[in-house]
């Protein structure tokens, strides 16, 4: 039976009908055809689906579209300025080179984001760690941890 | 051309696309009536099918179609690509079993499909699949290499005696022999190298769709080599090649996995035949540890003969490798087109492999970054610690008496391998310093204090890239001067369209931005083979250097009867002549070629060029790579402090991205020397790793910070100088990783540790040790 449900999708309210079963990231990708936001395991181990639930990160493989009623949601393709300018964390990312095949790289920004956001200034043992939630296999993480530490000061320096 | 000139760290321009969620992967793409395909698999090793019925799934909700073995087997089409070429011990042809997409009598691993559900939606395909009954016999099966070649072994196919694949010999027996012979000590050794997945973050997936109308098939897939797949795939449909389209969008990484013509690229074809509609098939991460092809699986025995001097004298190596239960084309080249690495950069005179390549009833196997470079460099670069510690030689000494030296390349090493040029000393020398090599027993001795087993650990590994072959490489200018350029490589991460853009750039004097990359779509791309074997640099980079100087050349005529002189110069972009004032920039001539006007009589119009580049010599990256990690004395866990290479891949085009390379081929390395392994249930042959819960994946935590030299000495094999870049990161990880944990350990009397290094692994030895 379809269930009605009614969010935010980077700032434009969208609704739509869905299965019960049906989880948050096939609302984004099937209903909203928004495929920045991936599906890369079926265990929420791999992070290839992190999206933002009213500003906190969350892998919306693990999550209804149900429980996502009312709720703001940012993916990937609602973070650079919107006349294209890359997100300081979207921008530290090539900087640094640190995506490859780009994958895993929409959940990893919006979870650097989420760090940067939580943890300013974190060391980089402390990113590393963050980062647990999160696979990438073609990097060796070493340009994403960089990309989010240097992101991280360029946004606490905006905030401040 | 300035900041974009080829060796500048030029940022990727694919970055920006796929940083805003703008990356094309199949899954992403969805096509009007577009039905999704869900592969009913084997739940046994080995089994005989004794009643398939599909009827209740046919009649279930939204589903289109249930396609099993006899529907493949009356469809036309033949078996997917297979291998061929080599030979048994007898000098009889390798067997090489039918192969087709659906198994209709017999399944031979877990994972084989049995069916193809096609329906409206992937929840209805995936609810009627669980309708199909299926009554299997279970036979007795074989996983492991080891057991699959012994006598009495259950046997995948049953007229394949011994479960013997092929086997291959390299080297010169008799030499090797005699060098055993005359040695004053022999280090020997078992080395099993541990079985593991690409783990790509994309999973597979194709999407078929065949134009009724047009007779005409369209393929959307993930893939390494469009052009090759073409060729193998029309083969399987029987139709020319003209007939296939394939197109290959982003690659979410493959590292050799996806280079194949997998069962579900031919179901969905022929689903979108027997359906009308385009079909969709992308595997759960779940399925790819059942689906995909894994890699490496072999086990060696090793043998090294020294002099008292501590000089090799010989290598002697017993291969042991699993083929799983099908082989296709590449599927078995790990076996022995990397054995080279083997000899390693040392002097060592006489060398001899054997190898034999054993069916199990296991998924296919495919290359997986390094396709046996990384397997032989464990084996030699092990060896050789196992020699230094039994000799009482520092590791690094014993290496450097045995390196071979500047002036006697080219060497023909005891292999194949042929080595035109190298640094081996100096880069040794370098990274020793870059390591502190020197300092390291004070933090042995500090470390210990703190109850950590702190090791150190090198490895000097070379292997061979870009493997005889060509490539292909097109620049087509449009009427307003800006530039499209084709490549028959297809990257899959490498940033291959940033590689090319330089390339261009800096040959034409056109600015990146308007330069428009285009790769993996066969109605596209006129000629390659594609990528594999660290060989994009080298061959697609050559064939965009010889298109891009075909360009120049027509340019500077028609620039020259612009001008009305004879000769033009050009640099930067500009075409000058010195008898005149005038210049004239590569758009200006760009766009004067599309009048007749403008060209000498005679001249085709356009500025358009093609490239075929072709090599008949392959290229030796090499480096040295040392890890200090510690082992917690408590808990086995380990933690990697610090981790250098001085690597030489000839002329750097871009730092940044080959530090990308080397740093993501380590981490692979590293991953299968501490925790990644494909396991099997020894008596049902039930893959145990099926999900990243089972399978442990390198997280960002277990890294120390990576430092990278380059030390290039350019090869004159290819055009820009370069060596592959691609496989030596995890090349020289592993073996490099594997020393490192068996010197914190050899105190305790170890001298060799099993992959994968698990912390229970780790305490056990500790444990074991401190009972004795």
């Amino acid at each position: 039976m379809d269930i009605d449900v009614k969010m935010t999708v980077n700032g434009k309210a969208v609704s739509g009908k869905v299965e019960a079963r049906t989880l948050l990231v096939q609302f984004i990708r099937e209903h909203l055809r928004l495929t920045g936001t991936h599906v890369g395991c079926d265990t929420t181990q791999c992070g290839c689906c992190v999206v933002h639930v009213d500003g906190v990160a969350m892998k919306s493989c693990t999550m209804l579209a149900v429980q996502a009623d009312g709720k703001a949601i940012t993916t990937i393709e609602g973070l650079a300025a919107a006349d294209g300018t890359l997100h300081p964390m979207q921008q530290a990312f090539r900087d640094h080179h640190g995506l490859q095949c780009g994958f895993c790289t929409p959940g990893m920004v919006m979870m650097g984001v989420d760090i940067a956001n939580r943890l300013p200034g974190a060391d980089e043992k402390t990113v590393r760690h963050q980062l647990e939630g999160n696979i990438c296999r073609c990097t060796g993480y070493q340009g994403i941890v960089e990309a989010i530490m240097d992101a991280s000061a360029v946004m606490n320096a905006a905030r401040s | 051309m300035g900041e974009f000139a080829i060796g500048q760290p030029v940022t990727r321009f694919e970055d920006p696309r796929l940083l805003k969620g703008g990356g094309r992967y199949v899954d992403d793409l969805a096509f009007p009536g577009m039905l999704y395909g869900h592969v009913l698999r084997s739940p046994h090793a080995h089994a005989n099918i004794t009643r398939l019925d599909i009827s209740k799934a046919k009649a279930a909700p939204g589903v289109r179609a249930v396609l099993i073995g006899e529907d493949w087997a009356k469809s036309g089409y033949g078996d997917l690509p297979r291998a061929e070429g080599k030979k048994k011990r007898d000098g009889s042809p390798m067997y090489r079993p039918h192969f087709p997409a659906l198994a209709k009598v017999k399944v031979r691993y877990v994972g084989d499909p049995v069916a193809f559900v096609v329906a409206d939606t992937i929840e209805q395909a995936q609810d009627a699949a669980e309708l199909i009954e299926v009554d299997y016999d279970i036979l007795p099966s074989v996983t492991s290499v080891a057991l699959g070649s012994q006598p009495g072994a259950p046997l995948v196919w049953d007229d394949c005696e011994n479960n013997i694949c092929f086997v291959h010999l390299e080297g010169d027996k008799q030499a090797t022999d005699a060098a055993f012979a005359k040695a004053d000590h022999i280090v020997k050794k078992r080395f099993v190298i541990s079985r593991v997945t690409a783990a790509t973050m994309e999973t597979r997936g194709s999407i078929g769709h065949y134009d009724q109308a047009a007779d005409r098939y369209t393929i959307y897939t993930t893939l390494q080599r469009a052009l090759n797949f073409r060729e193998e795939l029309a083969e399987t449909l029987n139709i020319p090649e003209s007939r296939l389209r394939v197109v290959a969008g982003d690659i979410g990484g493959s590292f050799g996995m996806k280079s194949g013509v997998f069962n579900e690229v031919g179901l969905v074809l022929l689903a979108s035949k027997v359906t009308g509609h385009p079909v969709k098939w992308v595997s759960t991460r779940s399925e790819s540890f059942l689906a995909d092809a894994h890699g490496r699986d072999n086990v060696s025995d090793a043998e090294l003969a020294l002099d008292k001097n501590g000089m090799f004298l010989g290598l002697r190596v017993h291969n042991l490798v699993n083929m799983g239960s099908y082989t296709q084309p590449g599927t078995d080249s790990g076996a022995y087109s990397n054995l080279g690495t083997l000899a390693g950069v040392y002097l060592t005179p006489a060398i001899h492999v054997d190898v034999t390549a054993v069916y199990t009833n296991t998924n296919p196997m495919r290359p997986f970054r390094g396709n046996g470079r990384p397997e032989a460099a464990f084996v030699i670069e092990r060896i050789v610690d196992m020699a230094a510690d039994e000799l009482g030689i520092d590791p690094a000494e014993l290496r450097r008496r045995n390196l071979i030296p500047p002036e006697k390349m080219p060497f023909q090493t005891g292999l194949s391998f042929n080595i035109d040029c190298g640094e081996f000393e100096k880069i040794l020398d370098l990274t020793l310093e870059m390591a502190d090599y020197k300092g390291f027993e004070a933090r042995r001795a500090e470390a210990r204090k703190r109850g950590k087993l702190r090791g150190i650990g090198m490895s000097f590994t070379i292997e061979k890239a870009a493997s005889p072959g060509y490539e292909g490489a097109e620049v087509r200018f449009d009427r307003t001067g800006s530039v499209t350029v084709l490549a028959g490589s297809v990257t899959q991460g490498q940033g291959h369209e940033t590689i090319f853009k330089q390339i261009v750039s800096d040959t034409l004097g056109i600015h990146p931005d308007e330069i428009h990359y285009l790769q993996g779509d066969t109605d596209q791309v006129f000629f390659g083979e594609g990528t594999g074997g660290s060989r994009t640099a080298s061959l697609g980079g050559s064939a965009v250097t010889v298109a891009t100087g075909k360009v120049v050349d027509k340019a500077k005529k028609i620039a020259a009867h612009m001008m009305g002189v004879d000769e033009v110069d050009f640099a930067e972009g500009v075409f000058t002549a010195r008898q005149t004032n005038r210049t004239l920039s590569m758009k200006d001539v760009a766009r004067a070629a599309m009048s007749p006007k403008n060209l000498p009589q005679g001249m085709e119009l356009g500025l358009n060029a093609t490239a075929a580049y072709h090599t008949t010599k392959q290229n030796y990256p090499n480096g040295c790579h040392i890890v200090e990690l510690e082992i917690d004395e408590d808990t086995g866990q380990v933690e990697m402090d610090r981790y250098v290479v001085v690597d030489d891949v000839g002329n750097v085009l871009n730092p940044l991205l080959l530090k990308g390379q080397i740093i993501g081929g380590i981490s692979q390395g590293v991953g299968q020397m501490l925790m990644e392994q494909i396991r099997f249930d020894p008596t049902s042959g039930q893959n145990l790793t099926g999900s990243f819960m089972d399978y442990a994946m390198p997280h960002a935590e277990i890294f120390p910070h990576i430092d990278i030299k380059s030390n290039p000495v350019p090869t004159k094999t290819n055009l820009l100088g370069v060596k592959g870049a691609g496989e030596a990161g995890c090349v020289g990880a592993l073996p490099a990783v594997g020393n490192a944990l068996v010197d914190a350990l050899s105190h305790l009397g170890v001298t060799h540790v099993e992959m994968p290094a698990t912390p229970e692994r780790l305490w056990r030895i500790m444990d074991e040790a401190k009972r004795a």
